[in-house]
């Protein structure tokens, strides 16, 4: 019901549009730092134990960068930091709303006669599903990077074993399949945690536990929606 | 003008509005006055469609409103302004911001015409020169006067007032009722004050409702206030030990 509410017809789509980017910013760009922090470390402890862990002298040494890549565009970036942004960007939402419903600015948008469902809510969720997949592209080239720095720095590989490790047996698909997960997972962050702060009464405590009952569910639903996903597209 | 027909609202088994009737006119401040938990915002919010009358009508000038969906109630709302008790200003945007939102929403103004909007708004609501700063920089009586200057922006038929002099100084009070009395007769709007500030009552009370147990128990106006035999009301308008000594008939 809410998300019929909050995908109706933009009452005005100019202030739509505004709202829209400002959201980008928001939702997206604000993340970047954080995102590209644990990418660099991800990529670099990703490496560091596959070289670690591949003593066989029946393993090449590019297996290093082969495991590195595989792992980071499959799972790593698209689902952990979809994690990530569960926490940053899906308590946030949730409590934004949620303080806006506590102190009745959202009934005041109601009484001006705008559909505050759609307002607060239809941006925020095109916007992550439109940039997540940039954030995740940008995260899965900067955990590729930790994973060249840490494994060369460390002597476990050489530049050119990396290199060509990471260009092994590359499928172009796999990176659509997970950008198009990234953008699911999107949906999933930005319309649980605008449900639970749209439906937050009382006060700063219930503000508190939307907050914590988006990011908690959010995860969940990112945990079980990948599960699906990869069972549907790699037994297909 | 502004009717309400036999509304009544009820909680699990708890009655908070029952049977209440009542006609609010145009160019007029019509206050609503009880106790806390007499019933008043319930039915202001059943009056602007926040909550739903279990039984009876609100109609604006003949219009059925409580009857409409959601969209039909949607167009009636953008004739409505509303002043909510804790001023509801939208905490991320500037004081200019929040004046602009209804007329960047549902006009097509010119910024300059937008600008020019704000800055009569703000002008009237004497709040000059603050148009960037936020909410959180203003204090509680800056908080009311830009909520009203938000609410005026559309250029309302009627507005409606939650409580507007809660937590203000007698001094401060005193500016908003005459805010509210002045903009409701220069723009000829039906307004409605939910209120328990006796005070507020004298100074603007030209149509009063009384709510005792969620039932309309008086209505008059305010001369008419001090010289009612009405029990409860009395109680009310003299509960103050200061205002006791003047109750007709004494303590």
């Amino acid at each position: 019901m809410l998300l019929k509410r909050a995908f109706s017809k933009p009452q005005k789509f100019s202030v739509y549009r505004k709202q829209f980017f400002f959201e980008v910013n928001n939702i997206g760009i604000s993340s970047l730092g954080i995102i590209s922090i644990i990418s660099i470390f991800m990529g670099g402890v990703v490496t560091t134990q596959a070289a670690f862990g591949f003593t066989s002298a029946w393993v090449p040494i590019y297996a290093v960068g082969f495991t590195t890549r595989e792992s980071i565009i499959l799972e790593f970036s698209p689902t952990i930091v979809s994690l990530l942004l569960a926490g940053k960007v899906g308590s946030n939402i949730a409590s934004e709303i949620g303080s806006m419903r506590i102190s009745e600015q959202i009934d005041a948008m109601e009484i001006m006669g705008v559909n505050s469902a759609s307002f607060l809510i239809m941006p925020k969720i095109l916007a992550a599903v439109f940039i997540n997949p940039f954030l995740i592209a940008i995260s899965m080239f900067l955990g590729l990077l930790g994973g060249y720095v840490m494994g060369v720095a460390t002597g476990a590989v050489t530049s050119n074993q990396y290199i060509v490790g990471i260009q092994y047996g590359f499928m172009s698909w796999k990176i659509s399949y997970a950008l198009f997960k990234t953008s699911f997972f999107a949906f999933i962050i930005t319309s649980v945690a605008a449900y639970n702060g749209f439906y937050t009464s009382g006060g700063a405590l219930e503000v508190g536990r939307s907050s914590t009952r988006a990011v908690v569910w959010s995860c969940i639903l990112i945990l079980l929606a990948d599960l699906l996903i990869t069972q549907i597209v790699f037994t297909h | 003008m502004i009717e309400i027909k036999n509304i009544s609202k009820t909680f699990g088994d708890r009655t908070v509005v029952s049977d209440v009737s009542s006609e609010f006119e145009s160019g007029k401040t019509n206050l609503i006055i009880g106790e806390s938990g007499s019933g008043k915002t319930t039915i202001l919010k059943m009056m602007v469609g926040l909550l739903k009358p279990d039984t009876g009508q609100v109609m604006y000038d003949g219009r059925v409103f409580s009857e409409m969906d959601e969209r039909q109630q949607q167009e009636v709302r953008k004739e409505m302004g509303m002043l909510f008790q804790g001023g509801a200003l939208f905490d991320s945007m500037t004081v200019e911001e929040n004046v602009a939102f209804p007329l960047r929403m549902f006009t097509t103004f010119s910024e300059k015409e937008i600008r020019e909007r704000i800055n009569f708004c703000l002008d009237k609501v004497k709040l000059e020169n603050r148009n960037h700063l936020y909410p959180a920089e203003l204090s509680g009586g800056m908080k009311k006067r830009a909520a009203l200057a938000r609410a005026i922006a559309g250029n309302p038929k009627y507005l409606f007032c939650d409580e507007p002099n809660s937590g203000l100084d007698p001094r401060t009070s005193l500016v908003i009722d005459d805010l509210i009395l002045e903009l409701t007769t220069d723009f000829n709007m039906t307004t409605v004050v939910i209120t328990h500030d006796m005070n507020s009552v004298m100074q603007i009370g030209q149509k009063v409702m009384y709510l005792y147990s969620g039932k309309k128990w008086w209505e008059g106006n305010n001369k008419e206030v001090l010289t009612t035999t009405n029990k409860e009301l009395l109680d009310f308008v003299y509960a103050s030990e200061f205002l006791k000594q003047l109750k007709p008939g004494g303590k």
